[in-house]
């Protein structure tokens, strides 16, 4: 699948944004000084900037404001209408907690379940593609869902760290371990489930089996096309191994090691540590997109 | 909503007879032809006259070679366009209400008005049958030429799609596959009409008729430039001995 940037962006950001949203209404963090102002507005930045990213690869942005009404049968309608809920819940939640100095867990709560709902509804467009079993036949929502968590973890350290308040690194280091955990999980799940897995052979694409082995002999165009570009990507998968230990290293180990490390030299190594997982993740996610095949492929005899 | 019809009163689709399909792309031509105007966008073309010409189509010809585990290889001619699908997964997940399956005659359309262009559909078809034009920015689908099926301001014979009107093999065929009489569907029953990809639950409304086994010789003539020998008759036979029986100088 082509690895849109705005799509890469979006999915890491609004991720990362929703997982603190996520701690914070839960009631994460110091309630005094300059935490709840940084830490606030660190998510609700992230968050933003994320849905800013998202429309960037839209033919018609004037029709973006339709994808809130089909949230009774589609993924990325849902997704839309509950992360413009959570941003609502969570903006209350922190201005209350900023100009009043008051925290309502109720409220909170609401917050972190629309935010952690987001994160679900994000995963479920891709995990319910039969066309791609990389993403349907993985644990793809649990993958999304603990990288948001542990991320906002992460986040919420770094606002700490920012702020000069205490960060709760132990629990950030142990996050950090089960998403790296799960990551690979479905790195595992991955690497069995190319399209065969669905099934789907270039035989039941043309129902010709009976016959004998296909292949194409020739395309029906001399160019490339939309569906080309779109669903048969195939740059740069053979730098797959490298990039993958790359985005792991920055993803997970890196942040683990200096998250262990704020414990002893205090939070504002958690700052490092969440731009590096940023970068890192930019990269797995990169892959999560570059290294999907989609069985349309198997008419041009392509994976 | 985009949410599937639990039934269609018809389920108009195409039945494709590969058996007969010569691979010429009529059935391609004439569809962007009939689609480039009348409704909504036109089907837009990149570097048309240039090095790499690409464009919007809503129906494309493969050509694939079959190879049996003996004998020889054979060639198949694959017309492939939106197959209509009963359980369409790009109509559920559409996020704006564009995509749709009409009730009444079981047609996938998109609603150009409402299209945001995101790709979730396309990404969602596992048969390539939609395209988003780059210069309208909305996805493009087959329409079944609903401009022409039900248009009383053509020719009867004309209201067909397109695509059925152009092919001079007689490869593809319209009508109502919901219908158990119909002559679509007594085609499909007799010849055994199949499902692309059954494994992907999309349950295709649009049937393909399997190539039919091609004759197989026993032995190979002994002399295959025997059978091309002329036998001429006639004054020229007469002509041919009498040259003969003259023979060559020297």
């Amino acid at each position: 699948m082509h690895p849109a940037p705005s799509i890469i962006f979006f999915t890491v950001l609004t991720g990362l944004g929703l997982g603190m949203m996520t701690w914070l209404g839960l009631g994460l963090g110091p309630d005094g000084g300059a935490y709840p102002w940084v830490a606030s507005a660190l998510a609700l930045a992230l968050t933003g900037a994320g849905g800013v990213c998202s429309v960037g690869h839209l033919g018609r942005r004037e029709n973006a404001r339709l994808a809130f009404s089909q949230w009774r049968s589609s993924w990325l309608s849902r997704e839309a209408c509950l992360m413009l809920a959570a941003m609502a819940a969570f903006g209350l939640y922190a201005a209350l907690w900023c100009f009043a100095g008051a925290r309502f867990w109720g409220l909170g709560l609401i917050a972190a379940g629309l935010a952690s709902g987001t994160i679900y509804a994000t995963a479920m467009i891709y995990a319910q593609l039969r066309t791609v079993p990389r993403w349907r036949a993985t644990p793809t929502a649990a993958m999304f869902l603990a990288a948001g968590l542990a991320g906002g973890l992460l986040g919420a350290g770094a606002a700490a760290g920012l702020t000069g308040a205490p960060a709760p690194a132990g629990w950030t280091a142990l996050a950090l371990l089960a998403a790296a955990g799960i990551a690979v999980w479905w790195q595992t799940e991955a690497a069995g489930a190319r399209r065969g897995a669905q099934g789907s052979t270039m035989e039941t694409a043309t129902g010709l089996g009976f016959m004998g082995r296909v292949r194409l002999l020739e395309a029906p165009h001399t160019g490339s096309n939309y569906l080309l570009r779109e669903m048969a990507y195939q740059v740069a998968r053979r730098r797959a191994f490298e990039l993958r230990r790359l985005g792991a290293v920055l993803g997970y180990l890196a942040p683990l090691a200096l998250t262990l490390l704020a414990l002893a030299l205090g939070s504002w190594l958690m700052v490092i540590a969440l731009i590096a997982h940023v970068a890192g993740m930019l990269a797995l996610r990169w892959l999560f997109f570059a290294e999907a095949e989609h069985v349309q492929a198997l008419y041009y005899g392509r994976r | 909503m985009t949410a599937l019809p639990e039934a269609t009163h018809r389920k108009l689709g195409l039945v494709i007879d590969l058996d007969i399909c010569v691979g010429c792309h009529a059935c391609a031509v004439n569809c962007k032809e009939w689609n480039t105007g009348g409704y909504g966008a036109p089907l837009a073309d990149i570097d048309a006259y240039g090095a790499e010409p690409e464009g919007t189509w809503l129906n494309r010809i493969h050509t694939f070679e079959v190879t049996p585990d003996t004998g020889p290889a054979q060639i198949v001619h694959f017309p492939k366009s939106c197959l209509h699908c009963e359980d369409a997964p790009c109509v559920t997940v559409c996020p704006t209400g564009a995509s749709y399956k009409r009730a009444v005659d079981g047609i996938v359309l998109v609603n150009e008005d409402a299209c945001m262009g995101c790709g979730l559909c396309a990404w969602a078809c596992p048969y390539g049958a939609r395209e988003l034009d780059p210069l309208a920015g909305v996805m493009k689908k087959c329409t079944l030429c609903i401009d022409r099926i039900y248009n009383e301001n053509l020719p009867e014979e004309d209201r067909v799609p397109a695509c059925v009107r152009a092919c001079p093999a007689g490869a593809r065929h319209f009508g109502d596959i919901g219908d158990p009489d119909s002559e679509v569907s007594q085609l499909v029953s007799e010849r055994g009409g199949y499902d692309l990809m059954p494994e992907q639950g999309t349950r295709p409304v649009n049937k393909y008729l399997p190539p039919r086994p091609r004759d197989r010789h026993e032995r190979a003539p002994a002399r295959l430039a025997a059978l091309a020998d002329p036998e001429a008759k006639g004054f020229l036979g007469w002509l041919d001995a009498a040259l003969g029986a003259l023979g060559r100088p020297g």
